[in-house]
């Protein structure tokens, strides 16, 4: 039944493009290339410039400078309703005073192609919901307008879906549902999608290829393992789950390995994982990466070891255990343990050391903001 | 009454003689006294008044007590022509009141959404009329229309006009004075609904392949429906009944006189009280029947 929606997807490149707005600047000089068939996440905080591009895209603001290629064909001069890509609205936009089909239908019927009713139920008993066809969309739920939002896309068969948050108003169960489906429904019908998304957890889900969004510039393009495994900017390493971070100048580097001295202890990581390898940089780790011992450690040239320190607090979360170990002179450590039937390890109030491998560090291009440089 | 047809829901069923219903009975005292003493009193001493019969003293403005059916057929072969003429005089300065206040309203609650200065400026422009008397306005009007008038002067000079063509007293200058008077109140119920109107729908018809008049048609003009029916109802009713604009003291003339001024007349000055009230009962059992099938027809409750 899918393969009535099955399009050509094409690529989508973005290059060069600006977008003012009176007083500021909500997206500068924004290069980007979506692979036709892709399912691509734009993540980003509000207010990062993530919603007027897909906005630009969509046709529904109009770019500064730039150019917008889809399949090679500029369409950055062409009105909103002369472009071959539809959008998931962040609220649905669902027409109130037409019912769940003629809603589907509409696209169809303006654009003048034979059989507006059985493309709209095709799609509706895509996304399960033929049996609702009928109401009105105000009397659906949540999740429900959010599946007739998607059909009402799907339908057309975009060569680009655009997806502007279209989970955000879901509750936690129903998001992670949506997610999946909405991830085979695009498995299933090989378009290209381009989701906009503030939710980190819900891009890495589900999109091949995530760009993460800063002030109008794309921070990292990448694989979401990558971008996690391997954040190049300290607005990266945060926005994408939590981080222990140490700051200082680089005492020792060769073509394996570079050190940092941070409040006199030696921090290191592998040159080919480090960005910059001169003057002051900062070297991070993943709360996961590290472990902590209740006896010191040997020294290890491919360990980091940090310690002693009191664990201050313990978290359960489930299938980890969220520890916070104050290291004096080195402050506050996150270390996370998964929960594999010994849990609670150490008690509150424990003398422990930290310590991770030299290869799980990674070196940031730049320096996290509001952290003053150690001297 | 109309108001009452188009706003009101069908009411919760009442719970029994339960204390929040004594309480709600109580609070709905007030209204129902008032309801009684200045609408359904009047409205039974129009009825009674509609159906005297002369006096059989013979004296002029003195009636008795009777059950005159023949009033009516009185007052609808005699005033024909003006009744037609009211209704007609309605239906086409509501059309053209609706013509331009739509995109007035359009333009303040849309596209000066984002400009709360320019919008501010605008809808006091909308009002300010309100600051004079209508009575005023429409006096004002008479002079500028009126014979030795500039705007007729210069209508004759580039030769529009002949020597001995007017404005005041045709049926041009009524209908005109009408939609002038009713513009507020034609242009305000459709800016206040398309002041609510989610631009992301609009967004998406655009999305969806429609052109931006497509959109119009299909989305925003179905979902400003419910304004635009108050406009129509709240310009059409009172224009059906309106006595001052087509009465020969402001803008109208022998040949335009519309209910309001035969019920004037038959009232004030004729003393005819059952003609004048059989035309009153008539003229609003008719805007009862008509905005009810409107109403019914436009289906409002199917909106939203």
């Amino acid at each position: 039944m899918a393969t009535e929606f099955i399009a050509r997807g094409q690529d989508l490149e973005l290059k060069g493009i600006r977008k003012e707005f009176p007083g500021f600047v909500a997206v500068d000089n924004l290069n980007l290339k979506i692979p036709a068939g892709e399912f691509f996440a734009l993540l980003g905080p509000s207010g990062c410039g993530k919603t007027t591009t897909l906005r630009m895209i969509a046709g529904l603001e109009s770019p500064s400078k730039g150019e917008i290629l889809l399949g090679g064909k500029d369409i950055a001069g062409m009105k909103p309703h002369e472009r071959p890509v539809n959008t998931v609205f962040q609220n649905y936009a669902l027409f109130p005073h037409m019912s769940v089909l003629e809603n589907v239908a509409f696209g169809i019927r303006q654009r003048k192609l034979t059989d507006p009713l059985s493309k709209a139920e095709k799609a509706l008993a895509m996304v399960e919901l033929e049996h609702l066809a009928q109401r009105r969309p105000q009397q659906l739920s949540g999740g429900q307008q959010q599946r007739v939002a998607l059909a009402r896309a799907l339908v057309n068969r975009p060569s680009l879906l655009l997806l502007d948050e279209p989970l955000g108003a879901l509750d936690l169960k129903l998001r992670r549902q949506m997610q999946i489906e909405l991830k085979a429904i695009q498995m299933e019908v090989g378009l290209t999608f381009l989701h906009v998304t503030h939710d980190q957890e819900e891009a890495m889900d589900m999109a091949d290829t995530v760009a993460v969004m800063n002030q109008g510039h794309i921070e990292q393009l990448g694989a979401p393992e990558v971008l996690y495994d391997r954040p190049k900017t300290a607005f990266v390493a945060k926005f994408l789950g939590q981080s222990n971070m140490f700051i200082g100048k680089v005492t020792e580097t060769n073509s394996e390995t570079t050190s940092i001295e941070y409040k006199g202890k030696k921090i290191t990581g592998l040159t080919k994982r480090s960005e910059k390898v001169t003057g002051v940089i900062a070297i991070g780790v993943r709360p996961e990466k590290t472990y902590f011992h209740e006896t010191q450690p040997d020294d290890d040239p491919g360990l980091n070891i940090l310690g002693p320190g009191e664990i201050t607090d313990i978290r359960f979360t489930g299938v980890s255990n969220q520890y916070q170990i104050d290291i004096p002179g080195i402050g506050v450590m996150t270390v996370f343990a998964q929960n594999v039937g010994r849990s609670p390890v150490v008690e509150l109030g424990a003398q422990v050391y930290v310590s991770w491998k030299i290869e799980h560090s990674f070196g940031l291009s730049d320096l996290p903001s509001g952290v003053e440089e150690e001297h | 009454m109309a108001f009452v047809a188009f706003g009101s829901q069908a009411p919760a069923k009442e719970q029994g003689p339960s204390k929040t219903g004594r309480v709600a009975l109580f609070l709905l005292l007030p209204g129902l006294f008032y309801l009684a003493l200045f609408f359904i009193t009047p409205l039974v001493s129009l009825i009674i008044t509609s159906l005297k019969a002369p006096s059989a003293t013979g004296a002029i403005g003195r009636y008795d007590l009777g059950l005159e059916f023949g009033n009516y057929a009185y007052a609808v072969t005699q005033y024909a022509p003006q009744i037609f003429r009211s209704f007609s005089f309605a239906v086409l300065a509501t059309v053209i009141a609706l013509a331009i206040s739509y995109p007035i309203a359009y333009f303040i609650a849309v596209k000066s959404r984002n400009r709360p200065l320019l919008k501010g400026i605008l809808l006091t422009l909308v009002v300010a009329p309100f600051f004079i008397s209508f009575l005023l306005r429409t006096f004002a009007w008479k002079q500028i229309f009126s014979n030795d008038s500039l705007v007729v002067n210069v209508l004759k000079d580039i030769g529009v006009f002949g020597a001995d063509s007017y404005i005041i007293g045709t049926n041009f200058a009524v209908v005109f004075g009408l939609v002038y008077n009713f513009i507020p109140f034609m242009t305000l119920p459709i800016y206040a609904n398309l002041d609510r109107l989610d631009l992301s729908l609009v967004e998406a018809g655009s999305d969806l392949y429609a052109s931006p008049s497509k959109t119009f048609r299909k989305i925003t003009l179905p979902l400003s429906l419910p304004g635009v029916i108050s406009g129509t109802l709240l310009t059409f009713i009172p224009i059906s009944g309106d006595y001052v604009v087509a009465s020969r003291d402001f803008l109208g003339g022998p040949d335009t006189a519309m209910i309001g001024n035969v019920v004037e007349a038959n009232f004030l000055r004729i003393q005819d009280y059952p003609t004048a009230s059989a035309i009153s009962v008539m003229l609003m059992a008719t805007i009862v029947v008509f905005v009810s099938a409107y109403v019914r027809r436009s289906g409002t409750d199917d909106l939203l």
